[in-house]
């Protein structure tokens, strides 16, 4: 048997095996995600999808389930690419009697899964990224992107600076910078920041970073050092977000008047920076740290050996946001249970639970995720929560300090821009928006 | 046994100039085609026709193109992802231009327009040859991309910049848009593929393929025979980018369903030109084996743990997946640097001798 003989034999042994995919079903609530903890990208996608899955296997270890009803988790890698991303959905959402809920954790990907994922009746969970105008629940029935979106994020970023400035009128004839990624998700926030900076009447310039290579930012500081805009705020991910912080610190920007969005400000983002990073500030909508009731369970998880991470490294900023993403799930599936039954839930009825999900201050404090996780109330035309805010955090070369009480975004200013550009994409696709009333 | 020219008598030109001169390998190819055509739309499950076969018949299609220029015509090119990009975007910008237009025709449409792109940029292969034409392609790369991302014009002002491909029909069924059957896609790809590989495989035997294989072997020696270079390499460069384009308005229709710059990255270009190297420079049948290949392993190899029941950690399956892929790829061109088109070869020169091999 010659070399080229064992190359043939792998070959067919190889098309062999891909004939015995897709067995093994086994019965219980699947929520599959859609990860990536490799790739220049896996700095903010590593503790997401470990907070997401200790969540979730919490429920599984303390309660046995959801009630009674287990659930079944998996993960598939992704690498924040569109097309793998795609791949992923087709091949999860069919496996163990098919998907509950779909989180992308990528608005690229987002994007590309709304009209599959609204054909397969499979709702898309994309918290705090994704298409803003999802928002609009007449237009997007299965896309849901609570607690807040980019475009409110903005607004109420824009009136924290106006704070700082000492009021609204203080921003005229200001020259701010908006550093961001050069992709869907970076580019998100500009039609608003545009009427924002008309209706407050100060100016920004815009400096992308294009994502083959978001680790080169030095010719934009060294812009950003002759332009000395008043305040610099960033859209930034992954391997970006600390480039960015360590550049602003050569250059001595103040750090204190560069803010991150809710993705820009975790501790992979700061820690690199060592500390030229202390006084960068961040927009978040959850808490931070261990010092929650929830973490009694999650302790005992890793107690019983079934945690997903290395202990030390929970409780960090994105770590919690998985762990918020993975608490909504569960609350929207015993929403949906108390319409249908304590059985397995299907994507369409875990699409009404989610419409009809209503996280109170008093069932978050059940949870023990007070000060974890925003309150969130959904209906049928508002797929964001009413009352979108977030506080503003601050690193201080040791842990994120939260600074601020909620701060509310201008939602009279954002939802009228949301409904128009859902109108147009109903428009452009034929869709007639339902009715909500 | 099997691929016997011997006892096989052609009576008329056309049966000597036939594409398949072996009745074997003539029926070989229409089974596989009917099989591809009849039988793999009832059998396949949606995974394998949405997420394997769509995919891969699509880059099938971009390799040929990348293999025409660079298997056939011997111009290295690394601005595959761009004219991708430059058929998806024009095909978007055509088919919201012109609801009324049929889709075949966007499709064939979006391809011209990379076409005419890809000319402009392959006129510095006249000047530039090897791995410098390598740095002029690249700059098509990322000034298209720039382009596409950078005016508003190219996405209807959309505010994502990542417009949705609008549904289309064909036949009363619809073929692009994510509310399209997946077998309606299928088939409409698979009709692509096998029209545009049958073209190019009667191209590159004929007159305008000899010109371009000329060029390939030996420019200087082609020129004195009078073969002009200039209408020789930049049709090599218009059929590429034609091809390229196609591929690219299929991904960005049948497949993504959005129309989005990065999917054209650098990355795409140099898998499609992995694709034309394991598959075998010059070789059509090397550009399916390649695009199979290279699509397919990555898959495989991050789903394999799970289906013989291993319970391994999805990073690490992915670092396993990146090595692996890494040392096949080494091993093969070891192996056999000409591909998998050669490997095809060897086995059909063995199947001729089977069973009495000397």
């Amino acid at each position: 048997m010659n070399f080229r003989s064992v190359t043939m034999t792998v070959a067919a042994a190889a098309v062999g095996l891909v004939g015995l995919a897709g067995a093994a079903q086994a019965e219980g609530q699947f929520i599959p995600n859609l990860v990536y903890k490799t790739g220049p990208y896996a700095p903010s996608g590593t503790p997401t999808a470990h907070g997401f899955a200790d969540y979730l296997a919490m429920i599984n270890h303390r309660d046995g389930g959801i009630n009674g009803v287990e659930i079944i988790y998996e993960e598939c890698e992704t690498g924040y690419k569109t097309d793998r991303g795609v791949e992923c959905y087709d091949r999860v959402k069919n496996q163990h009697g098919g998907a509950t809920v779909i989180n992308p954790w990528s608005t690229g990907i987002t994007y590309a899964l709304i009209e599959k994922a609204t054909a397969d009746k499979i709702p898309l969970l994309s918290m705090g990224y994704g298409r803003t105008s999802a928002a609009d629940g007449r237009v997007f029935p299965y896309v849901f992107n609570f607690p807040s979106t980019y475009w409110n994020q903005m607004t109420a970023v824009i009136k924290y600076i106006a704070e700082q400035e000492g009021g609204y009128d203080k921003l005229k004839g200001q020259n701010l910078g908006f550093i961001y990624l050069d992709h869907p998700y970076g580019k998100e926030p500009i039609p608003t920041l545009d009427i924002l900076a008309e209706k407050y009447g100060f100016t920004y310039d815009k400096y992308p970073v294009p994502p083959a290579a978001m680790t080169e930012q030095k010719s934009i500081w060294l812009q950003v050092r002759r332009s000395r805009p008043a305040y610099m705020i960033m859209w930034g991910w992954g391997a970006m977000n600390s480039t960015a912080i360590n550049e602003a610190s050569n250059v001595k920007y103040p750090m204190d008047k560069f803010i991150g969005n809710w993705w820009s400000a975790a501790e992979p983002d700061v820690i690199p920076a060592g500390d030229g990073a202390v006084g960068y500030k961040g927009a978040t909508f959850n808490g931070v740290g261990t010092d929650f009731k929830v973490y009694e369970d999650i302790n005992a998880l890793y107690d019983a050996g079934k945690g997903s991470w290395n202990r030390e490294e929970i409780g960090g900023v994105l770590y919690s946001r998985g762990m918020a993403a993975a608490a909504y799930v569960v609350e929207a599936i015993r929403t949906a249970q108390g319409q249908y039954g304590n059985r397995v839930i299907t994507g369409e009825e875990m699409r009404w639970g989610m419409e009809n999900l209503n996280v109170t201050a008093e069932r978050v404090e059940e949870l023990g995720m007070t000060g974890l996780m925003p309150p969130v109330a959904i209906t049928c035309d508002n797929h964001e929560g009413q009352d979108p805010a977030i506080k503003i955090q601050q690193w201080n070369g040791k842990a994120w300090e939260i600074k601020t009480d909620w701060i509310k975004a201008d939602t009279a200013l954002t939802r009228p821009l949301i409904e128009q550009d859902a109108d147009q994409y109903a428009k452009e696709n034929s869709i007639t928006p339902r009715s909500c009333s | 046994m099997f691929y016997r020219e011997a006892g096989i008598f052609k009576t008329s030109y056309a049966a000597d100039q036939a594409l398949f001169r072996i009745p074997f390998d003539r029926i070989f190819v229409i089974s596989v085609v009917l099989f591809a055509a009849l039988v793999i739309p009832v059998i396949g499950n949606e995974y394998w026709l949405g997420s394997i076969l769509i995919p891969t018949l699509i880059m099938a299609i971009a390799t040929i193109g990348l293999n025409i220029l660079l298997g056939y015509c011997g111009q290295l090119s690394l601005g595959t992802g761009a004219f991708m990009a430059a058929g998806a975007f024009m095909g978007y910008k055509i088919a919201t231009a012109f609801p009324w237009m049929p889709i075949w025709a966007v499709v064939i449409l979006g391809g011209i327009c990379a076409a005419m792109i890809g000319v402009a940029f392959g006129l510095p292969s006249l000047r530039i040859k090897g791995f410098y034409l390598a740095v002029t392609t690249l700059a098509a790369q990322f000034f298209l991309l720039w382009l596409f991302q950078k005016v508003p014009w190219f996405v209807n002002y959309s505010i994502s910049g990542v417009p949705t491909a609008p549904p289309r029909e064909m036949f009363g069924y619809l073929v692009t848009g994510a509310e399209a059957s997946v077998e309606a896609r299928y088939l409409f790809i698979l009709a692509f593929t096998v029209i545009l590989a049958l073209i190019a495989a009667n191209l590159v035997r004929g007159r305008i393929g000899r010109t371009w294989m000329a060029i390939r072997d030996m420019d200087i020696a082609a020129e004195l025979i009078g073969i002009k270079p200039l209408p020789t390499k930049l049709s090599a460069f218009a059929v590429s980018s034609f091809y390229c384009g196609v591929a690219g308005v299929l991904w960005a229709f049948c497949y993504i369903n959005t129309v989005e710059a990065t999917a054209f990255d650098i990355f795409r270009s140099f898998t499609v030109l992995f694709m034309v190297i394991i598959g075998g420079l010059g070789s059509i049948l090397g550009c399916f084996l390649g695009a199979f290949f290279i699509f397919l392993l990555p898959i495989f190899l991050n789903s394999a743990p799970g289906w013989v029941g291993l319970e391994v950690p999805t990073e690490l399956i992915s670092h396993v997946e990146f090595m692996v892929f890494g040392a096949l790829i080494v091993f093969f061109l070891i192996v056999e640097p000409h591909g998998l088109a050669r490997l095809w070869a060897i086995t059909k020169e063995k199947l001729r001798l089977w069973p009495f091999p000397y």
